[in-house]
C-alpha cells in the first residue's frame, strides 16, 4: 500500500502493514559472540526446508515505532473507562508487573531443582492459602491457565469424584440460561452433558426447576453466583441441599466473586468447587486476551482430585508431590507470571483492602444503576439494586428511537469511553452489560451518565448519527460479514520489496 | 486505600443517590448463612513492604541467569530482544481487553493478524489462529480438530513425545472417550516405521510428529506423513518454531495442523508459564480452527482493518454442541513473540537457528570425545540432544549445579531413556566458555568418580 503524502490531524491512525516495511540488508537483532571455531553444521537436504521463510528484514527503531503506533490504535485501562460487564476492567497495579518481573522468579526454568525454588514454592503456597480464605476451602490448585480451563478442571475434579466413588452414570450437569456459553462447552469437554434450565422471571435461580430436574444421572450443577445479572442467588443454600441431597456436587463459577470479596464465601454458600478468575478479581492485566489464570478452590473431598504436582510444606521446606494419574492440562503447573501478579496484589490489599473492593465495586454499580434508571437513561429490569454490575436493556432506545443496543456501543467509542458488554446475557433484550469497577471516581461515573445523555438526546433528534457511529475513532464500522465469507487472515504478499 | 479514588464525601453522596444509609445495606440480598465475618488474613502492605516480602522470596531462588543453563525440554534459554519487553510493557497492549469494539483496538487485531502471518509462514500452512496457552494444550486442540474431521476416536503419537505433552493430552482424550496409542522408536532416538505401521487401522485419525522430538532428533517426517496418509489418518506436527528457520515445514511434509511452543520467541520461562502455544493448519480446517483467529476487512468508506471472524463471539460459543470451550488466547506473550519475530526478521531468524546449531554441535563434538560418554542416538539433532554418562545422571547434575552449571534434564523412564540419560539443549546464549566448562566439569566429575 502506497501511503499519501497529506497533512495529519494529530492523534492515531492506521498503519502499513509490517510486511511491508522490510528492506533487505536492514536488520535488529545480532547473535551472541562466539569466539571459536565453527563445526560442520550441515544437515542432510531431506531435513531441510525447500525456501526460507520470507519475512520482513527491520531496523530496531522501524519495529520500536511500528508497534508504538499500533499501540495507539487501542483502548485502554490507563486511558479511559472500560465498563465492560462480567470481564472486569479494572486498574491493573503497576506493582504486579515489577513483581513478575523480578529475574529471581521469571527467570526460573520449569526443570530446575527444588532446591533452586524454595522462594517461589513460598510464594505460590501463600497464594493458595490466601484464595482458600477468601473462598472458604480447604484446598486449592493454582494450575488452570483461564476461567474456561478452571471450568474444564473443576467439571472434571466432580466426574472424577462420582467414578472413584463408583457413580459412573452420574454425567448430567445442570445449567442456569443466563450462564456463559463456555459452561456448558466445558461440561462436555470434561465427558459429561450439559442441560439447561430456565430462571425465574426476575433473573435467579429457579429452586423448583433444579428440584424436578435431579435425579441418579445427576452429576452436579454449575452456577454463577452473583449471577451474569449482577444478582445473588439469595436461595443458594436450598439449591445446594436439593443438589447435594440427589447426591450431586455444585461448581461455582466466580467470574463475580469480585462482588463479595470478605463477605461471603462460596463454601457456607454450599459449593463444592469454585473458580477465580485473577485477571478480574485480582488485578492482573488482560493483555488483550491473556495470559490469564483460573485457579480452583475445592472441599476436602474433591483435594484428591486436583491436577498436576501439589505443593507441600514440611518446617519450612517447599517440595512438590507428582500423585499418580493426576490429570495434567498446562505443559507444567500454569501461569505462575499470573500467579505472582495477583499475589503482589493480595499482599498489597490485605484483607481490608479486598472486602473494600467489594464494597466499592457494588457502591459504584448501584450509583450508576440509580442515576441511569432515575434519569431516564436506560431501562434496567431489576432496578432494585445490584451487586458489582447490571444488565440494561436497549429496548425502548429500539422502540422510541429505531436504535439499536450496538448503535449506543459505537456512539460510545465517540465520547471516548470503551462500550460495555452487548447482547450478552442471552436472556435480556439489547442487553448492556455494565461493570464500573472499584477503581473508577465518582467523577468519571458522572461522566459516564452525561455523555450517555448526550447519546439519548443525539437518538432523538438524528438516530443516523448513532447509525454511523463511530466518526472519532481510526477506523468505521468493518465489514464482518465481508471477513467471515472471504478470509483474508493472514499477509499475502511478498516482504522486503 | 490503594487502587480506589473514593473520599468519604464521596461514598457519603454516592449512597445518598442511591438512598440507603450505608455500604452494607447494598449487600441485603445476601443470605446471613452465606455471609462471613473475618478471613483471618494480613492487613495490606506498602508498595515498598510488598517488594520487601516478594523481592526477599524472589532472592531465595536461583534463577538460570545464576548458572550456565543447558535446561530446555520445551522450554528454552533463548535471547530476549530489550525491544520486546518495552512494548509488551505499553498500557496499551498490557491493559487492553480482548477486542471485542474493533473500532478502538486495531492495535491489537494488527498485531495478531502479524503473528497469524509469522505463523503461517513458519509453519507452512496457511490458517494460523490468535494462540493458545501453551504446546501441551495446543497439540490437545490440534489433535481433536484431527479426530472430529476424520470422525475417528483414535490419535496415534510417537514415544518420543514430550512426556508432558503426552500426560495433557492422555488427560483430554481420556474425559473424552478417546484413545492414545504410542508408536515406538528405533535405536536412532526417532519413530520407527513399522512400529507406527502396527497401530495403524483405520480407526486412528490422526497421527502426531513431533520434530525434533523430545530427545533432540530430528523425524524422517515425509516418510511418517505418508504412513499416515495411507492410512487416511491426518498428521499433527508438533514443532520448535526456531528450528522452522532451517528444517522441513509441516506444509512440506504435508502436516493437517501444526502446534507447538513458542516461548523461546522473547517470553521468559517464569518457571513454566505463561508460556505460548501457537496452532496453524490448512485452509480444509479453517472453520474448526479452536479460539480466535483475525482477518482483514474493510469499513464503509473502504479503509482496510482488522476483526475477530471465523466465530461467534465468546458469549455464544457453541455451548453444548462445542468441540472446544477455549476463549482467550496468550495475548501478550503472542505480541511479545510476534515483536521479536519482527526485530529477528528474515536473516535474524536464519542466524538464530544457524547460532544454535553451531554451540550445539560445539558442545556434542567435545562430549564425544570424553571417555564414558555417550552419544546414544544416531540421528540428526537441532539444537537438543541426548547425553549418556556412565552412572547415575541426577549424581552429575548435583555436581554440576555446585559448579554453575545447570547440565540438563534427566531422561528417567522418558522415551525409552533411563537414568543414566541427560537432555541438552544449546542455545544461542551458550558462550564458547558456557560450552568448554561443560566438557570440563563433566571431565572433572568422571575423573573423580572413577577415583
Amino acid at each position: 500500500m502506497s501511503r499519501d503524502i497529506e497533512p495529519i490531524r494529530w492523534g492515531a491512525s492506521l498503519q502499513p502493514s509490517l510486511f511491508e516495511l522490510g528492506r533487505p540488508g536492514r536488520r535488529a537483532v545480532d547473535m551472541p559472540r562466539w569466539d571459536d571455531d565453527e563445526p560442520d553444521t550441515a544437515l542432510p537436504a531431506e531435513y531441510l526446508r525447500a525456501a526460507p521463510a520470507d519475512l520482513p528484514s527491520l531496523s530496531e527503531p522501524q519495529v520500536l515505532r511500528h508497534y508504538t503506533r499500533l499501540s495507539n490504535l487501542n483502548h485502554h485501562i490507563e486511558r479511559g473507562m472500560y465498563p465492560l460487564g462480567s470481564c472486569t476492567m479494572k486498574y491493573n497495579p503497576r506493582l504486579n508487573e515489577k513483581v513478575a518481573a523480578l529475574p529471581g522468579f521469571a527467570d526460573l526454568h520449569p526443570d530446575q531443582h527444588v532446591d533452586d525454588i524454595q522462594g517461589l514454592l513460598c510464594a505460590l503456597k501463600i497464594l493458595e492459602d490466601s484464595l482458600c480464605r477468601i473462598t472458604g476451602f480447604a484446598a486449592c490448585s493454582l494450575v488452570p491457565s483461564a476461567g474456561a480451563q478452571g471450568e474444564l478442571m473443576g467439571m472434571a475434579c466432580i466426574r472424577a469424584f462420582h467414578v472413584a466413588n463408583g457413580q459412573p452414570e452420574r454425567v448430567e450437569v445442570l445449567i442456569p440460561d443466563s450462564a456463559h456459553g463456555t459452561n456448558p462447552a466445558s461440561v462436555v469437554l470434561a465427558g459429561m452433558t450439559p442441560r439447561t434450565i430456565a430462571s425465574r422471571a426476575d433473573g435467579r435461580l429457579d429452586v423448583d426447576a433444579v428440584r424436578a430436574a435431579v435425579g441418579p444421572a445427576t452429576a452436579g450443577i454449575m452456577i454463577t453466583n452473583p449471577n451474569t445479572l449482577g444478582l445473588f442467588e439469595t436461595e443458594i443454600r436450598e439449591v445446594a441441599a436439593v443438589v447435594h441431597a440427589a447426591g450431586g456436587r455444585l461448581y461455582m463459577d466466580g467470574a463475580n466473586m469480585n462482588a463479595i470479596l470478605g463477605r461471603a464465601q462460596p463454601a457456607l454458600m454450599g459449593f463444592d468447587v469454585v473458580h477465580l478468575n485473577l485477571h478480574k478479581t485480582f488485578s492482573t492485566p488482560h493483555g488483550g486476551g491473556g495470559p490469564g489464570a483460573g485457579p480452583i478452590c475445592v472441599t476436602a473431598e474433591l483435594e484428591p482430585f486436583l491436577p498436576g504436582a501439589r505443593i507441600v510444606e514440611e518446617d519450612e521446606v517447599y517440595d512438590l508431590v507428582h500423585r499418580d494419574g493426576a490429570p495434567a492440562i498446562h505443559t507444567h503447573l500454569g501461569n505462575v507470571g499470573v500467579q505472582l501478579r495477583a499475589l503482589a496484589y493480595i499482599l498489597r490489599l490485605g484483607e481490608e483492602g479486598l472486602r473494600r473492593v467489594s464494597d466499592l465495586a457494588v457502591l459504584n454499580a448501584n450509583y450508576l444503576l440509580k442515576r441511569l434508571t432515575s434519569e431516564g437513561v436506560l431501562q434496567v429490569d431489576h432496578a432494585q439494586g445490584c451487586l458489582h454490575e447490571f444488565i440494561a436493556s436497549g429496548r425502548d432506545w429500539k422502540k422510541e428511537f429505531g436504535v439499536r443496543t450496538l448503535d449506543v456501543a459505537k456512539r460510545l467509542l465517540d465520547y471516548g469511553v470503551h462500550a460495555p458488554t452487548i447482547y450478552f446475557p442471552l436472556i435480556v433484550e439489547e442487553a448492556m452489560m455494565i461493570e464500573p469497577t472499584e477503581t473508577e471516581s465518582k467523577e468519571t461515573l458522572d461522566h459516564f451518565v452525561e455523555i450517555l445523555k448526550a447519546i439519548r438526546a443525539e437518538a432523538a433528534a438524528d438516530p443516523d448519527v448513532l447509525h454511523n457511529a463511530p466518526e472519532n475513532t481510526p477506523i468505521g464500522r468493518l465489514d464482518e460479514a465481508r471477513a467471515a465469507r472471504q478470509p483474508d487472515l493472514s499477509w499475502m504478499g511478498p516482504c522486503n520489496c | 486505600m490503594p487502587y480506589t479514588p473514593h473520599t468519604e464525601q464521596d461514598v457519603r453522596e454516592m449512597l445518598r443517590v442511591v438512598g440507603v444509609d450505608s455500604i452494607d445495606a447494598l449487600f441485603a440480598s445476601l443470605p446471613a448463612e452465606v455471609r462471613v465475618d473475618a478471613l483471618n488474613m494480613p492487613p495490606g502492605l506498602s508498595e515498598h513492604d510488598v517488594l520487601q516480602v516478594l523481592g526477599g522470596l524472589a532472592s531465595l531462588n536461583t534463577p538460570q541467569g545464576d548458572y550456565a543453563s543447558f535446561l530446555g525440554g520445551g522450554v528454552y534459554d533463548h535471547l530476549i530482544p530489550s525491544a520486546a519487553e518495552a512494548i509488551t510493557s505499553r498500557s496499551e497492549f498490557l491493559t487492553a481487553y480482548t477486542p471485542y469494539q474493533p473500532e478502538v483496538s486495531q492495535g491489537t487485531l494488527q498485531v495478531i493478524y502479524e503473528w497469524q502471518t509469522f505463523i503461517t509462514r513458519l509453519t507452512g500452512l496457511p490458517v494460523s489462529n490468535a494462540s493458545m496457552y501453551d504446546g501441551a494444550t495446543a497439540l490437545v486442540e490440534g489433535v481433536l480438530m484431527a479426530l472430529a474431521k476424520t470422525r475417528r476416536s483414535v490419535a496415534v503419537v510417537p514415544e518420543t513425545l514430550n512426556p508432558r505433552y503426552r500426560a495433557v493430552l492422555d488427560t483430554h482424550l481420556a474425559w473424552n472417550g478417546m484413545e492414545v496409542r504410542t508408536a515406538g522408536r528405533a535405536a536412532d532416538g526417532t519413530t520407527d516405521p513399522d512400529a507406527l505401521a502396527a497401530v495403524l487401522d483405520d480407526a486412528v485419525g490422526c497421527v502426531v510428529i513431533q520434530n525434533p522430538n523430545y530427545l533432540g532428533c530430528l523425524e524422517k517426517a515425509d516418510a511418517l506423513a505418508a504412513q499416515a496418509a495411507a492410512s487416511g489418518a491426518l498428521v499433527v506436527a508438533c514443532v520448535n518454531p526456531v528450528s522452522l528457520s532451517l528444517l522441513k515445514t509441516p506444509g512440506e511434509y504435508g502436516a493437517a495442523v501444526a502446534v507447538g511452543e513458542a516461548q523461546p520467541f522473547g517470553v521468559p520461562p517464569t518457571w513454566g508459564g505463561p508460556l505460548l502455544g501457537f496452532l496453524s493448519c490448512t485452509d480444509e480446517l479453517k472453520r474448526q480452527i479452536p479460539g480466535r483467529v483475525v482477518g482483514r476487512t474493510q469499513d464503509a468508506r473502504g479503509r482496510e482493518g482488522y476483526v475477530l471472524t471465523l466465530q461467534t463471539r465468546e458469549q455464544h460459543i457453541r455451548r453444548e454442541k462445542a468441540t472446544s470451550n477455549i476463549c482467550s488466547n496468550q495475548g501478550l506473550n503472542m505480541c511479545r513473540a510476534t515483536v521479536t519475530m519482527a526485530l529477528l526478521g528474515a536473516e535474524g531468524l536464519r542466524e538464530m537457528g544457524h547460532a544454535n546449531r553451531v554451540r550445539c554441535e560445539t558442545l556434542r563434538g567435545l562430549l564425544r570425545e570424553l571417555p564414558g560418554v555417550e552419544l546414544p542416538f544416531a540421528a540428526p539433532v537441532f539444537n537438543e540432544f541426548v547425553v549418556r554418562l556412565p552412572g547415575d545422571a541426577e549424581d552429575f547434575c548435583e555436581y554440576a549445579r555446585e559448579r554453575g552449571l545447570l547440565p540438563g534434564i534427566v531422561l528417567d523412564g522418558a522415551a525409552g531413556c533411563d537414568e543414566r540419560d541427560l537432555l541438552v539443549a544449546v542455545t544461542e546464549k551458550r558462550s564458547t566458555v558456557d560450552i568448554q566448562a561443560y566438557a570440563e566439569i563433566l571431565h572433572d566429575y568422571l575423573e573423580e568418580v572413577e577415583a
